[in-house]
């Protein structure tokens, strides 16, 4: 298989480098846009696998680019945004962004994101057991197993439990999880999820204190995670 | 109470004072059988000089030369004309206008300088404030960046004469000094945010266990030497607050906490749920009381087993850029000011006090509490 290709759209030309140097070490493929525009015009003439998209632009607005990028362009995109305000991410998670990252961000948190988005298509696959360490989740049999015992689950705790590890390794927002959990009417009744995810926790993360597969996005989601 | 009557727009002020003098020449009228006429001159006088005290000067202008017509008007004989008959009211008249103009003018002009003068304190606070900022953050920055340029001017101009431990040990600096000053930046973000008046807490359910648990996972490295005990009161509701806030908030009391007490020791972090309910009695059943008003209060404690804080800096601490007088070097002065506004931004209180061996924050934040969590999951 050739080496995944990734479009890096950021105007900092120390962050391109930066990107750059990082990608082709791990065996990437690398092109970069210092603009909006050279990115959109590259992307179209030859599509990446992967868009690594910064939310600064100078010429035009991430968000607006975003949008653009997604009315025909399916594979991953990742965003790449200053400052944690969480209502930025969010938006950009609900207008078809793989992920995000905050900078400054750690070269290993990167690329373990790369990884993510790329084994994981968009559409969602087609394991039937999801298979992590101590855990294993069979989505056809609708069981959870963990150390080989099987966890006893309430209907609802399995449906977030499965939505979640379906989605492994991506951020998926509280918004998103009330309303495919719970319906449209709850979309707002946040208190719901952080009950069931406490529950969730104690009964199959080793330490619920310390969650090694559900984890927290301050102010943004939970990411379930297979293995470390 | 002058301050805001300031704001009170020049024709608001000017009927104001018409009104008043009007009202004090009426009360006078009234007694103008047990007073002589030249009783109302001493009491207008007073009346003007109160409203130059409050009022800008076209008003207390205008008082004056109001309560001088009123005076002639109302009780110099002949009475309710303008005219005057002896010389001597003319006198006392004329007096009484020139004494009203120099009063408002002298009472106006020792207004102007006094608001100069604190306009020049407040500039000399300002500038003080500025030089303290100025001072920890060129240190607070430039650490860090010298750390970061030099280690960087090592590896490129002498890659060969370095050893490979030597090599890795500026590149550990580097990464080091790159997280520090990431987060000055962070602290000075917060602060900005802070000063602009503008921090609108995101309120949503939280969960204060996962909360406190996440901060000491962050904290990993920094709390593994101290005897940490967490102690969440069972069955604690979910808080209606800002996650990111209060995340910080615990940080950076539990980070002070670590770098400011010695290893080894014990600390604290305690969240408990507070309520005060007011009971009534039920109308209908008075063997019922029922809930009239219930205020449901988060209470975190950050405790630990260090030095405690001088008794005199106990209140200094929170300021801006205060640094505790012999202070260990390191830190800006910001996050416990970043405490105390993101607590504010809450309605909440923080207290800070020494207990025997160790000092003691509470906080405590108002706030709606969901007992969800306590019912049985379908």
């Amino acid at each position: 298989m050739n080496n995944p290709e990734v479009l890096i759209i950021d105007d900092e030309s120390q962050i391109r480098r930066l990107l750059e140097i990082t990608m082709e070490s791990n065996d990437y493929a690398v092109v970069s846009a210092p603009s909006a525009k050279e990115g959109l015009r590259i992307a179209a003439s030859h599509p990446p696998d992967l868009v690594i998209l910064d939310l600064g632009l100078p010429d035009e607005n991430g968000h607006r680019v975003l949008e653009k990028l997604r009315e025909w362009y399916t594979r991953p995109i990742i965003i790449l945004s200053v400052q944690s305000n969480e209502e930025d991410i969010v938006r950009a998670l609900d207008n078809g962004a793989n992920d995000y990252l905050i900078k400054p961000f750690r070269t290993g948190e990167l690329l373990a994101r790369i990884r993510s988005v790329l084994r994981n298509p968009t559409s969602s696959n087609g394991h039937a057991v999801i298979d992590c360490n101590e855990l294993q989740i069979d989505l056809a049999g609708r069981t959870v197993k963990k150390n080989d015992e099987l966890v006893k689950l309430t209907s609802t705790e399995y449906s977030l439990l499965a939505l979640l590890a379906q989605h492994e390794g991506k951020v998926l927002t509280h918004q998103y999880l009330l309303r495919e959990v719970w319906g449209p009417g709850f979309i707002n009744q946040s208190q719901y999820l952080r009950v069931f995810i406490a529950q969730l926790r104690k009964k199959i993360e080793i330490d619920p204190n310390r969650p090694a597969h559900i984890l927290t996005e301050s102010g943004v989601g939970y990411r379930f995670v297979a293995r470390e | 109470m002058s301050f805001n009557l300031y704001k009170i727009s020049r024709v608001t002020q000017c009927l104001l004072s018409a009104g008043f003098i009007l009202c004090i020449a009426g009360i006078c009228f009234l007694f103008q059988g047990v007073i002589s006429y030249k009783m109302p001159a001493f009491v207008l006088l007073l009346a003007v000089s109160l409203i130059a005290v409050i009022f800008d000067i076209i008003p207390v202008l205008l008082a004056a030369l109001l309560s001088a017509l009123t005076w002639d008007f109302f009780f110099i004989p002949p009475r309710f004309t303008f005219r005057v008959t002896s010389a001597e009211d003319a006198l006392l008249l004329l007096m009484y206008f020139v004494i009203a103009l120099i009063n408002s003018i002298l009472t106006h002009r020792i207004r102007r300088f006094e608001k100069l003068a604190r306009q020049k304190e407040e500039k000399a606070n300002t500038i003080k404030l500025y030089n303290t900022l100025l001072n920890s953050l060129s240190h607070e920055l430039k650490t860090p960046l010298a750390t970061i340029v030099g280690a960087a001017d090592n590896l490129l101009n002498e890659p060969r004469r370095l050893s490979d431990v030597n090599k890795r040990n500026l590149v550990v600096e580097i990464s080091m000094a790159s997280l520090r000053l990431n987060r000055q930046v962070e602290n000075l973000l917060s602060m900005s945010r802070l000063e602009s008046g503008f921090i609108q807490p995101k309120k949503d359910w939280c969960d204060i266990n996962e909360m406190i648990y996440a901060v000491v996972n962050r904290l990993e490295a920094n709390l593994k030497n101290y005897d940490l005990k967490i102690m969440i009161e069972e069955n604690l509701p979910l808080y209606k607050l800002d996650y990111g806030l209060i995340e910080q908030v615990l940080y950076n009391l539990v980070y002070n906490a670590t770098i400011y007490t010695p290893e080894f020791s014990e600390l604290y972090i305690i969240a408990k749920n507070n309520s005060n309910r007011i009971y009534q009695l039920d109308p209908d059943d008075t063997m019922q009381s029922r809930i009239a008003r219930e205020n449901d209060y988060l209470t975190l404690i950050i405790e630990d087993r260090g030095p405690g804080f001088p008794e005199d800096e106990l209140e200094k601490v929170f300021d801006k850029f205060y640094r505790l007088k012999n202070s260990k070097t390191g830190g800006t002065g910001l996050g416990l000011s970043i405490v105390k506004g993101f607590v504010e931004a809450h309605r909440g209180i923080v207290i800070l006090e020494n207990v025997p061996h160790g000092a003691r924050f509470t906080i405590e934040i108002p706030t709606e509490v969901s007992y969800i969590k306590n019912l049985k999951n379908e």
